[in-house]
């Protein structure tokens, strides 16, 4: 449909939402990311059943883990769409993107810029 | 197995914070079959304390490793040669690994990560519940392999207290009574004459009342 979406974001493609660990959320602000968002499929439309209830679950817990260090957990996000909505999509890119500009950068960012220079 | 619970992460924050090399050593046994100190939740900790130093602008070193045990002396020895590179321990082991380590590494700090909790069982994944006690003289086989040492609140040898209620313990609604239990499964067994049987005055001087203990084998010993 050739809409146009926000261009700060990095997509990285998963199977399913499923494969998205705890670790890929955190080490991802570990090292500067502002906000990461988990798009899956529907709920009950999982074609390996569960896979995107665990997902949910991880961005929960990573959820809890940024409110507690102080980096915050509005941050990271999940959404469910199917993968024709492709108007959805951008819907989500672009709240996802006003929430985060709306929160500031990633505190930690000028300790990883700090530490590469 | 031993079952332990994570520390919250303000407590272990707290207790490492001076430090500015740390090692985060995880055990591949007890603490991974209750997700509190494996190789997964050492990952996380880590990536955890990371963030929260860098949020302060400290620039902290953390390392993350995995022993397959930290109460036997190999698996220990795995780190001697980098041992001196770090300030402070952060041991997710159960207090015998985090003890262990101590008395290994005398030079460094070793700090719990976890709270150990019992011996018990995985009911169901996230649930765990309290079996053993290690009283040092097993009664299981007159039981019905139940232990009423370690599952009944007054540790009671021979029969339910008068407090036993539609099978509960008068301390709570959610803790069976073990001699309600034991009695069940005696007569599941057909072996309810055990439950006639006077259990004589227990020895509790294995037990941990008796003093730190320790089991020397002769027959074992090289």
């Amino acid at each position: 449909m050739r809409l146009q979406y926000p261009n700060n974001i990095r997509i990285v493609s998963v199977p399913c939402t499923g494969k998205v660990d705890l670790l890929h959320i955190l080490r991802a602000f570990e090292k500067g990311a502002d906000g990461v968002y988990v798009l899956g499929c529907m709920e009950g439309e999982c074609r390996y059943e569960n896979g995107n209830l665990r997902a949910r679950k991880r961005v929960e817990k990573a959820r809890e883990i940024l409110e507690t260090i102080g980096i915050g957990g509005e941050r990271v996000a999940m959404y469910n769409l199917s993968s024709s909505e492709a108007p959805r999509f951008v819907a989500y890119a672009k709240e996802m993107t006003e929430r985060i500009r709306g929160l500031g950068p990633n505190p930690i960012k000028n300790a990883v810029k700090g530490k590469a220079a | 197995m031993i079952v332990a619970k994570p520390k919250p992460f303000e407590e272990v924050m707290e207790s490492v914070h001076p430090f500015e090399r740390i090692l985060v050593a995880g055990c591949n046994e007890c603490v991974t079959v209750c997700e509190a100190g494996g190789k997964k939740e050492v990952g996380v900790l880590a990536s955890a304390l990371r963030m929260s130093f860098m949020n302060e602008g400290r620039q902290v070193r953390i390392d993350e490793v995995t022993l397959e045990r930290q109460c036997d002396r190999e698996y220990l020895e795995e780190i001697r040669d980098r041992i001196d590179q770090y300030d402070a321990v952060l041991s997710l082991a159960c207090g015998v690994g985090v003890q262990f380590m101590a008395e290994t590494y005398v030079q460094t700090p070793v700090l719990p990560g976890v709270d150990t909790c019992f011996m018990g069982v995985t009911e169901e994944r996230g649930v765990w519940s309290e079996r053993c006690q290690g009283c040092g003289q097993c009664v299981l086989a007159v039981t019905g392999g139940i232990c009423p040492i370690s599952r009944c609140a007054k540790r009671l040898l021979n029969g339910p207290c008068g407090g036993s209620t539609k099978g509960k313990c008068e301390i709570s609604k959610e803790v069976d009574c073990a001699w309600q239990l034991i009695i069940d499964r005696l007569t599941e067994l057909g072996r309810l004459d055990d439950y006639e049987q006077l259990a004589p005055i227990k020895d509790w001087s294995t037990e941990r009342a008796g003093g730190p203990r320790r089991v020397v084998r002769e027959d074992v010993r090289s």
